[in-house]
C-alpha cells in the first residue's frame, strides 16, 4: 500500500470510530436514538469498506458470499424474533461475536504476515502473541458462556443453578493455567510445533472455563450475567484490535467493554448484590417455586378480575408494575388494553419499572413499547417511588421481590438492601400472580398477608383480558 | 528526520492510549443513556463490536487457500450475522418507541 493509502484507511477507521461513539450517544433519548442507529451502520459500512480496498484483500467472491449468508440469516432473525426472546437473542449474537474473535485470533497466528505482525522470518512479535491469545481468550470464554446462558434463556437448559463442589478450586486452576499457557505462548521462540499446541489449548482452556463460570449462575441473575457478556465481548474485540494494530477495532472494543461494565454495575446495585456474589453463583433457580411452605397458612384475601375491575374503575390513579411474568404470559398486549379502557374512564395511568424487572436490562420497557405504551407513561424506579403514597391502586403483574416491602425492613432477608418500588403505600394493591409462591430469592413476600392486599390468582394475561371484559 | 523518528514511541503505547481514552468516552456516553433504551444499547453494542470483522477480511483477503483463509471466511459469516441481525434489530426497537400523543 502507499503512504497515501495507508493514512487514507487509519482515516476511515477513525471516522467509523467517532460514529461509533454518536451511535451510543443518540441512545440519551428515544428521539434521538434512530439517528444514532444509522450512524452506526454508516460506521461499519466506513470500516468495511475502507478494509476490503485494501490492495491485499483480492477474495472478493469469498467475502461478500460469506457477508451475504452471515447477514441474510441475521437479518431473518431480527425480523422474526419475539420481543420476549430478546434476552437470548442477545446472549446468541454476543456468542458469534466471541467466536469471531477466536477465529480471526488464530487466523493471524496462522497467518502472521498478513497481519503485519510478524518479522521477515515468520515470527510472531511478542507483544502481539500476548494481545492475540488474550483476544482468543477472552473471546473463547465469551462464546462459550454466551452459549450457557442462551441455552438457560431459552429454557432449553434449566435455569436453576448447576453447582459443582469445589468449583471456585477448579476455576481458579484453570484461570491459572490460562495465564500461564499465555505467558509461554509469549516467550516461546521455538519454531516447532509448540506454539501450535500452546495457543489452541489456551483457547480450548478458555471454552471450558467460559462454559463452568455461567453454569452456576441461576436464571434470574441473567441479567447481571447478559452485561458482562456484552462487556467480554468488547473486551476480546478490543484485544483482536491491538493484535491487528487498528484504532476502530481499539476504540469500539473500549467502548463496548465499558458499556457492558456499566451495565453489570448497574444491574448488581438494583439488586444490592456484589458483582463477586453473582458470579460465584449458586443463587436463586426459576422463579415462582412454591419453596416456603410456612408462610402460606396465613390468611390473604383473593378477589376476582370483577372485583379487580371495579377497584380499578373507581380509582384516580393506578400505577402498573410489569415483571418478568408478564413477559412469560405475553400479557403486555392485554395490559396496554386494560391501561386505554381505564384513561377513557378518567384514570391517571402510569408505569413503573425496577431495573431488575425482566431478563436483561430494559427488558420491560422494550416489551410495552412493543404494545404501544408511550415511553413518556414509563417510568424509572427513582423517578416514580414517591408517587405510589398517592395512587389509589398498584397493579403488579409479574414482579414480586422487586415489590418486597421486606427488604427495607428485614435484616435478616437475603434481599435485605435492595432497592423496592413502595407499592404497599398505594391505597389498594392488586397482585397478579399464578400461586402464593415465592419469587427467584426464596422469600415470601408479606405483601401479600396485607390488608390493602388483593391477591389475583391467575395467569397474568388471562386475568388482565377478564378485568378488560369486566370494565367493556 | 533520522532523530525524531529514534524517539517515537512504541505502537502498542499509542494503541494503549486511544483504549484508555475510549474507556472514558465509553463510560462518559453510557451513563447518559436513559435506562429505557438499555435493551438497544445492548444490541447496539453487539453490532457495532462485529466490527471485528475487519480482521477476518484480512484473513480471508489473500488469493491463496489456507486454514488462516477459511477461518477468516467463517468470521465473516459470524460477524455478518452479527452486523445485519444486531441493526436490524435495534432499529426495529427504536421504531416502538412512542410519545404520547
Amino acid at each position: 500500500m502507499s503512504e497515501l493509502q495507508v493514512n487514507a484507511t487509519a482515516i476511515a477507521y477513525l471516522v467509523s470510530a467517532v460514529l461509533f461513539i454518536m451511535a451510543l450517544r443518540g441512545l440519551s433519548s428515544p428521539d434521538s436514538s434512530r439517528k444514532g442507529n444509522v450512524m452506526g451502520i454508516l460506521g461499519m459500512f466506513i470500516a468495511i469498506t475502507a478494509t476490503v480496498l485494501n490492495p491485499e484483500i483480492v477474495s472478493y467472491g469469498w467475502i461478500a458470499g460469506a457477508l451475504l449468508f452471515g447477514g441474510g440469516i441475521g437479518f431473518i432473525i431480527a425480523r422474526r424474533i419475539a420481543m420476549t426472546a430478546m434476552p437470548q437473542l442477545v446472549a446468541g449474537f454476543h456468542s458469534l461475536v466471541g467466536l469471531a474473535a477466536v477465529l480471526v485470533a488464530g487466523a493471524a497466528f496462522l497467518n502472521p504476515i498478513a497481519f503485519d505482525i510478524a518479522d521477515a522470518m515468520g515470527n510472531i512479535f511478542t507483544a502481539s502473541k500476548i494481545e492475540m491469545s488474550l483476544g482468543a481468550a477472552i473471546g473463547a470464554i465469551t462464546f462459550s458462556g454466551s452459549i450457557i446462558a442462551f441455552l438457560k434463556l431459552q429454557g432449553l437448559m434449566s435455569g436453576t443453578p448447576i453447582t459443582l463442589p469445589g468449583r471456585h478450586v477448579i476455576n481458579g486452576a484453570l484461570a491459572l493455567a490460562i495465564v500461564g499457557f499465555i505467558g509461554w505462548f509469549a516467550i516461546d521462540q521455538s519454531i516447532s510445533f509448540g506454539p501450535v499446541h500452546i495457543f489452541w489449548a489456551l483457547t480450548a482452556l478458555s471454552f471450558i472455563i467460559g462454559f463452568l463460570l455461567i453454569i452456576p449462575i441461576g436464571g434470574a441473575d441473567m441479567p447481571v450475567v447478559i452485561s458482562m457478556l456484552n462487556s467480554y465481548s468488547g473486551w476480546a474485540a478490543a484485544g483482536i484490535g491491538f493484535t491487528l494494530g487498528n484504532d476502530a477495532l481499539i476504540v469500539t472494543g473500549a467502548l463496548v467493554g465499558s458499556s457492558g461494565a456499566i451495565l453489570s454495575y448497574i444491574m448488581c446495585k438494583a439488586m444490592n448484590r456484589s458483582f463477586i456474589s453473582v458470579i460465584a453463583g449458586g443463587f436463586g433457580g426459576d422463579d415462582a417455586g412454591p419453596a416456603a411452605g410456612a408462610a402460606e397458612e396465613k390468611p390473604y384475601k383473593q378477589g376476582s378480575a370483577e372485583d379487580a375491575a371495579f377497584i380499578l374503575k373507581n380509582a384516580g390513579k393506578v400505577i402498573i408494575v410489569p415483571g418478568y411474568g408478564m413477559a412469560v404470559a405475553q400479557a403486555q398486549h392485554a395490559l396496554r388494553e386494560m391501561a386505554d379502557l381505564l384513561k377513557s374512564e378518567g384514570v391517571d395511568v402510569s408505569y413503573a419499572i425496577h431495573p431488575v424487572a425482566g431478563r436483561m436490562p430494559g427488558h420491560m420497557n422494550v416489551l410495552l413499547a412493543e404494545a404501544n405504551v408511550p415511553y413518556d407513561e414509563v417510568f424509572e424506579l427513582d423517578d416514580i417511588n414517591n408517587e405510589f403514597a398517592t395512587a389509589d391502586v398498584a397493579y403488579v403483574i409479574g414482579a414480586n421481590d422487586v415489590t418486597n416491602p421486606a427488604a427495607k425492613t428485614d435484616t435478616a432477608s437475603p434481599i435485605y438492601g435492595m432497592p423496592v418500588l413502595d407499592v404497599e403505600k398505594a391505597k389498594t394493591v392488586l397482585f397478579v400472580k399464578r400461586s402464593l409462591g415465592t419469587g427467584y430469592a426464596g422469600v415470601a413476600n408479606e405483601l401479600f398477608f396485607r390488608d390493602n392486599t388483593m391477591m389475583l390468582l391467575g395467569d397474568a394475561k388471562k386475568m388482565t383480558e377478564g378485568i378488560n371484559k369486566a370494565l367493556d | 528526520m533520522e532523530i525524531l523518528t529514534e524517539v517515537q514511541a512504541n505502537p502498542f503505547v499509542q494503541q494503549l492510549s486511544i483504549f484508555v481514552l475510549a474507556v472514558f468516552i465509553g463510560y462518559y456516553v453510557v451513563w447518559s443513556v436513559t435506562p429505557a433504551l438499555h435493551t438497544p444499547l445492548m444490541s447496539v453494542t453487539n453490532a457495532i463490536s462485529s466490527v471485528i470483522i475487519v480482521g477476518a477480511l484480512i484473513a480471508a483477503g489473500p488469493d491463496v487457500t489456507s486454514i488462516s483463509k477459511i477461518l477468516g471466511i467463517i468470521a465473516i459469516a459470524l460477524a455478518g450475522v452479527n452486523i445485519f441481525g444486531g441493526f436490524a434489530v435495534t432499529g426495529r426497537m427504536l421504531a416502538m418507541y412512542k410519545k404520547k400523543k
